[in-house]
């Protein structure tokens, strides 16, 4: 018998999808049965007491939790949410209910045997409810007592050999793809220069000095599958500086029905013949390929590198070998106001160790919104507020086409006053004796 | 500035500014101190270290204040009013 009825939490287990509800319960259940004789550390019933705050949130049609706190673990000012609710005496399993953000590894590999690990130390000092992953990557455990941080925080650095994640107007945990370790279209080692980065800024992941959150996600090609893009204030997107290289053999073992089309994927039907004008060269955004003679052709000075040629026939279509990243900078998607996707800063720019180039833009921009933006202000909204031309000055880079949105709009966007002669004051009778009205 | 005229001047500041708000910005900080950004975040630190400032976090924004100053001291049993 469940402590709290719940009969609108109830409801949403009937849709067709997993949900968290019947999660939470098979989570109270096993707390209350403890077939592992678990000594826990937080209130036993503690699920049962979050399912029954939820109901009566549902039911008053706002949150009883309270806003933040001022938990942490000692140096620490993020990776820990103080999380505390507004009905102690009815739900006192969830009168302290704190959040944990623990880094994740590096394209999120772990073993079985990290993951078992975790979950146990979970189950001990904390409700045993977790988040893989939450939206900035990091392993995400939900609610535990004040008293158990520094226990926690104990276990994970020593034993686990494991940080806790960013929070707060900090650096968040930096969020990376598989990259080239197992992935064929990745241009460079997202994990290498996510780990070198995670080390050389402890202090910004740590210790909050931003005017609000700032985000860095690697992507190893423009698939984008951590979306960097629409996510991260500087997002790291893998490309190639030279052309698409192509197995004319293998294109022509596409056309004949050798290799199936994008990899095997979607074959759950019958999609008919491969047809390559249809299905590859049509769909070029750009329309810069074409047949000659049975051989596939790209003008790759056109190419916008949308990877859909590559992804359809991945046997034929490989990435060049020039390869680097592209940084975009201001994405955000915040949930009131509307999502930002990023804007291209640097076009192309190798990614080698030690990473210093890459390290100055990072800092030229910090310097530039730790001084200039306004308390929780995103890198995008001050870019916007500023002006694109301000965080080229800040970053030192020269103004090229690819900054441009749309040609003809300003002309004078790379003008500054003190380089027009007399400034953008005029003095209109001297311009009359020229120009008569 | 001396770390020791820094911390006189941040609980001075701050201790004034109570009977309003008890918890600052990092700019608000920067700002008394009359610093750049990451020169303040040095004394900052230092101050949190020695716990004459503490972090305070709604998970999104972070922000610093005296500890047990604040309505959200008293509330979460930190310090008694």
């Amino acid at each position: 018998m469940a402590k709290h009825a719940t009969p609108l939490l109830d409801q949403l287990e009937s849709g067709p999808w997993p949900s968290f509800v019947s999660d939470l319960k098979q989570e109270a259940a096993n707390r209350a049965k403890n077939p592992n004789n678990v000594e826990f550390q937080v209130a036993q019933d503690c699920v049962e007491d979050l399912l029954g705050i939820l109901e009566l949130s549902f039911k008053h049609g706002m949150t009883h939790w309270k806003h933040g706190g001022i938990v942490g673990v000692f140096g620490y000012g993020g990776g820990v949410i103080g999380r505390y609710c507004d009905q102690p005496e009815k739900f006192p399993g969830v009168a302290h209910f704190h959040t944990m953000r623990v880094a994740q590894p590096g394209g999120k590999y772990y073993t079985t045997e990290f993951l078992k690990k975790l979950c146990d130390l979970w189950e001990f000092r904390g409700s045993g409810v977790t988040n893989m992953h939450g939206s900035t990557g990091d392993i995400i455990f939900i609610g535990t007592s004040t008293p158990q941080l520094e226990e926690i925080f104990y276990e994970l650095t020593h034993t686990f050999n494991q940080d806790l994640g960013g929070s707060g107007s900090n650096l968040r945990t930096p969020a990376d793809c598989i990259g080239s370790s197992r992935c064929e279209y990745s241009c460079y080692d997202t994990q290498a220069i996510c780990y070198d980065l995670t080390q050389e800024y402890q202090d910004e992941l740590h210790r909050p000095a931003f005017p609000y959150k700032f985000k860095f996600k690697f992507d190893g090609c423009p698939n984008c599958c951590v979306a960097s893009i629409a996510r991260a204030d500087i997002s790291f997107v893998g490309n190639w500086k030279d052309d698409i290289k192509i197995d004319q053999e293998a294109v022509a073992g596409y056309i004949g029905g050798e290799f199936p089309a994008n990899a095997g994927d979607h074959n759950g039907r019958d999609w008919g013949k491969f047809d390559i004008e249809k299905e590859v060269i049509g769909l070029c955004p750009t329309q810069c390929m074409w047949m000659d003679s049975g051989k596939l052709k790209i003008d790759n000075k056109e190419c916008t590198r949308c990877m859909h040629c590559i992804n359809v026939m991945p046997r034929a279509l490989h990435i060049g070998d020039d390869r680097g990243c592209s940084m975009l900078v201001g994405a955000k998607a915040p949930i009131l106001d509307g999502a930002q996707m990023g804007s291209l800063l640097v076009p192309f720019i190798k990614v080698e160790e030690p990473y210093d180039e890459i390290k100055e833009v990072i800092e030229g921009i910090w310097d530039w919104w730790m001084e200039e933006g306004k308390n929780r202000e995103r890198l995008g909204e001050l870019i916007k507020r500023q002006g694109f031309q301000k965080l080229l000055e800040a970053t030192n880079i020269k103004p090229m086409a690819q900054h441009v949105q749309e040609p003809r709009h300003n002309p004078y966007i790379f003008w500054k006053e003190d380089e027009v002669d007399g400034g953008w004051d005029r003095d209109i009778n001297a311009f009359r004796k020229d120009h008569l009205r | 500035m001396e770390y020791e005229e820094a911390k006189k001047l941040i609980v001075e500041q701050l201790t004034k500014k109570l009977k309003t708000k008890s918890k600052f910005y990092f700019n608000d900080l920067s700002k008394i101190l009359e610093m750049k950004p990451r020169e303040a975040k040095k004394i900052v630190n230092k101050l949190v270290e020695e716990k004459v400032l503490e972090y305070w976090s709604s998970g999104s924004t972070s922000m610093y204040g005296m500890p047990g100053t604040g309505k959200q001291a008293a509330a979460e049993h930190e310090e008694k009013e």
